[in-house]
């Protein structure tokens, strides 16, 4: 092909790098320059962030909507819970294997779920994770239907002050939302993003074409319930305290980023982040009125389903056919 | 007295342009074939009339007046039925009922289940079984009863012999000239030019979207044809 | 243990299953469409039955009156005024936007009624029961319900089979382009569909409601039991979704008998069991 060149990036992805070096900076230095509220803050919105990418790479991107990934959450949490308190295991190597660990269930788990097709699928992982809740609350060791709890002893053992262990799981909230973010976007620029691009347009035209459907499909649904699991570990290592209820919680795990993802714009990397901004915006100026934020949520999320397919970012692509974080290829002269 | 008028009619599917300014009169009475390659747009000018296709109001005239971008549902209502391109009969509906539901839109007339039953006698024989058990032929007749229960001044019948045996496509013909007979128009699009000429007063030939020639079918010769079909 | 009794109990328990599973049954086969929202309108049409009971004198019961054309309403205006705007953009619309529909109805009833557990009662039939001799006993009730879920169902078949309007279902769930060129317009036929569906979710809702307590997010338990029964049963079979029924509340009332706390853990057992085992469930559609 003389005369043509592809390129990865656009004007507007290499400038928002810059942007996003600059953020990163700002970010990591925060607890020199702001109080322990806002490092809280911004640890929640990391592990919301996270979650929000890797369902989006689920159900935008692989076709698969789970509306039961609450369940590797919970898994993930009890990882870290049964890990440290039953084998003294250092937290932070149990958050560690809590991704395996969750890896592990998710495999049979895809199998069998993998049998259903479309909506049916959805509420299959949900089936899942209502499942798991109750068999994690029958299990004495686990704490059974009234949890478990991270003593002193085993936190003690991230690091013995309170202020710099405060600071270590900032520090984790980022890096991990870092990696999530990253491992999302190295594969949809790798040849299992192009794979999946084409699963989601048509699976049978992609299977026709040599795409293993079966085994792509598979291993994305298995990365992104470890990845799921090593955030819950991260969740409930702040949150002290774990119960089944909590763990697997739809309403605070899968209802929220769902909306994120849809309300920003499914099926886009940028999206994510448009709907993570929106919901902590809506939660913050409603936080008075009690559940009328999750209200407003679902009514944006409907109009936005009806009106606006692809979500506010999507339509700023529309609009301005702008790219910042660029996952195609563009062929120039 | 032109039953059918499309005038100027543009059709598109999405961004894709498949008709470009199809102007075509049928009289009421007409047997009407519609001629053509494959793509060439006729299947697409049946559905812009019958309104499965979405085309501006003044595009298809019905009876003097614009139907065009009216719903399908709406267009069956007035008069147009159509025989769909590969039959499509109701899987889950035998064969009685697939003519059933030909009437559902209620429009009264000499057409009911007795007297498609005198026309394709087979179908009575098969009556209860499903529909997608009979042989490709028997389809099509049941396919055709299926338009006629609606009782429609006009009949669109789109690729009638695709994939049947030459005997069986006659046997259609046969019915289709008894149904023209009783004062039905009948517009028929077709590959098999012969077929089509012969059953038909005028003709029409589509080219890549655009009409290519019009004429009488009586004397026109065949060979001239073959620069309007393949665009020479 | 009293097996006799316990395998009685969770057959008749089958019934109201089968009634939750109805609705979302029918929604799919006519128009594809998975309704996530389908547990909360369960729960919807018990408060609704709750309002009725207390601003008019009707009983529990006597509140079906009200209550079934109630939800036929908003199933037909739900269906025309937003739903149908879902299906034909592929699989996401119609499955968020359920979702969001969901969530809002959950959230609604929370901030209307607030969190605590409801119940209708409906009187002596409650606790009435029926020696039927060598120590059998039935109640009355759930006996009252699955001959309402039998009766409703044989009904819909009937409709199904022998009617225009079920000729017509049939026809827009094979074909809904082609049945639109037989003169059915779609639009029409999915909202009727819908309010059908709805007729059976509130009839679903009240019997379930005098039956146990439910609260504002009772709802996704709800659609987690129709969908169980649906997939047990078999996709596209009325009368499979009864046995699926059947099957689910069997099994959870004998795991019950053992040890309460299995007790729902049982029935998603027993659906995954059937996912692995036979994914198409006991009576598969042959065609889809």
């Amino acid at each position: 092909m003389d005369g043509f060149r592809i390129e990865r990036s656009t004007r507007e992805s290499r400038g928002f790098a810059v942007v996003l070096l600059l953020g990163g900076v700002t970010l990591v230095t925060l607890p020199y320059w702001a109080g322990p509220g806002t490092m809280r803050l911004i640890s929640e919105m990391a592990y919301y962030l996270a979650l929000a990418q890797l369902w989006n790479l689920l159900a935008g991107y692989a076709g698969l909507v789970s509306v039961g990934q609450q369940a590797f959450v919970g898994i993930g949490a009890y990882a870290l819970f049964y890990l440290t308190s039953q084998f003294g295991m250092n937290p932070l190597l149990a958050m560690a294997l809590a991704g395996p660990v969750a890896a592990a269930i998710a495999l049979p788990m895809a199998l069998a779920v993998f049998r259903l097709r479309g909506a049916y699928f959805a509420i299959g992982t949900w089936v899942f994770a209502a499942a798991f809740e109750l068999g994690v609350s029958l299990i004495q060791p686990l704490g059974a239907g009234s949890g478990m709890s991270l003593t002193p002893a085993i936190l003690y053992a991230i690091t013995p002050g309170r202020e710099a262990r405060a600071l270590i799981i900032y520090w984790l909230s980022l890096a991990i939302v870092f990696v999530v973010c990253a491992v999302v976007y190295l594969l949809l620029r790798s040849r299992h993003g192009l794979a999946l691009t084409a699963i989601r347009d048509s699976e049978p035209a992609s299977a026709s074409l040599g795409v293993d459907t079966f085994r792509t499909k598979l291993m994305i649904y298995v990365i992104t319930a470890a990845l799921t699991g090593v955030i819950g570990a991260l969740i409930f290592v702040q949150k002290l305290r774990l119960s089944p209820e909590a763990g697997f919680s739809v309403n605070d795990w899968t209802v929220v980023v769902i909306f994120m993802v849809v309300i920003g714009g499914i099926g886009t990397l940028e999206g994510p982040f448009i709907g993570l901004l929106i919901y902590f915006a809506l939660r913050e100026f409603l936080a008075d009125y009690g559940t009328w934020y999750l209200i407003l949520l679902g009514v944006v999320a409907v109009a936005i389903m009806l009106l606006a397919q692809e979500g506010l970012w999507g339509l700023v692509v529309r609009r301005f056919d702008i790219h910042l974080l660029s996952v195609r290829r563009h062929l120039l002269r | 007295m032109s039953l059918l008028v499309a005038r100027g009619l543009r059709a598109f599917y999405g961004d894709f342009q498949a008709l470009f300014d199809i102007d075509v009169t049928v009289a009421e009475g007409e047997t009407v074939a519609i001629i053509g390659a494959n793509g060439a747009g006729k299947t697409t000018f049946l559905r812009a009339v019958a309104g499965a296709l979405p085309c501006q109001a003044a595009m298809v005239e019905f009876d003097g007046r614009p139907i065009g971008g009216l719903a399908a549902h709406e267009i069956v209502r007035r008069g147009v039925a159509m025989v769909p391109e590969g039959r499509r009969l109701f899987p889950s509906l035998s064969v009685e009922e697939n003519l059933l539901i030909g009437a559902y839109c209620g429009r009264g007339g000499a057409w009911n289940l007795a007297r498609i039953y005198e026309l394709f006698p087979m179908l009575a024989q098969r009556r209860s079984l499903p529909a997608t058990l009979l042989s490709g032929g028997q389809q099509q007749m049941a396919a055709i009863g299926r338009a006629l229960m609606s009782n429609p001044r006009l009949l669109l019948c789109d690729e009638l012999s695709l994939g049947l045996a030459p005997v069986v496509i006659r046997d259609i013909y046969v019915c289709l000239a008894a149904i023209a007979s009783e004062g039905t128009t009948l517009v028929i699009v077709e590959q098999d030019i012969n077929r089509a000429l012969d059953a038909s007063a005028r003709f029409y030939c589509f080219q890549e979207g655009r009409v290519a020639l019009a004429a009488d079918c009586r004397g026109f010769d065949r060979q001239a044809i073959a620069g309007a079909y393949f665009g020479l | 243990m009293d097996w006799i009794n316990i395998l009685i109990q969770g057959a008749l328990l089958g019934g109201l299953y089968a009634l939750f599973a109805v609705g979302l049954s029918l929604a799919f086969g006519i128009m594809r469409l998975v309704n996530i929202a389908h547990g909360d309108l369960i729960v919807l049409a018990a408060y609704l039955a709750l309002m009725t009971v207390q601003t008019t004198g009707l009983g529990a019961l006597g509140s079906l009156v009200v209550v079934v054309p109630a939800m036929f309403v908003l199933g037909y205006l739900l269906q025309r005024g937003l739903l149908n705007f879902t299906l034909s953009g592929g699989l996401l619309p119609p499955l968020l936007v359920t979702f969001g529909i969901s969530v809002i109805i959950e959230n609604v009833l929370l901030q209307e009624f607030g969190a605590d557990i409801m119940r209708l009662h409906a009187g002596a039939i409650e606790t009435a029961s029926l020696r039927l001799g060598g120590g059998i006993a039935v109640g009355v009730y759930p006996l009252l319900v699955f001959t309402t879920a039998v009766a409703a169902i044989a009904g819909l078949q009937l409709l199904f089979d022998r009617t225009t309007l079920g000729r017509a279902f049939r026809a827009t769930s094979d074909d809904a382009a082609t049945a639109e060129l037989m003169g059915i317009d779609n639009r029409h036929i999915y909202a009727v569909a819908m309010g059908i569906a709805m007729v059976f979710t509130a009839l679903a809702g009240v019997l379930m409601g005098i039956r146990t307590t439910f609260d504002p997010s009772a709802g996704p338990v709800r659609l987690i039991f129709a969908f169980e029964a649906v997939i047990i049963g078999g996709l596209g079979s009325l009368w499979g979704t009864l046995l699926g029924g059947m099957v689910l509340a069997i099994a959870q009332e004998v795991a019950g008998a053992v040890s309460p706390n299995w007790q729902i853990l049982a029935g998603h057992i027993a659906f995954l069991v059937i996912l692995i085992v036979r994914p198409s469930g006991f009576f598969p559609r042959t065609r889809d």
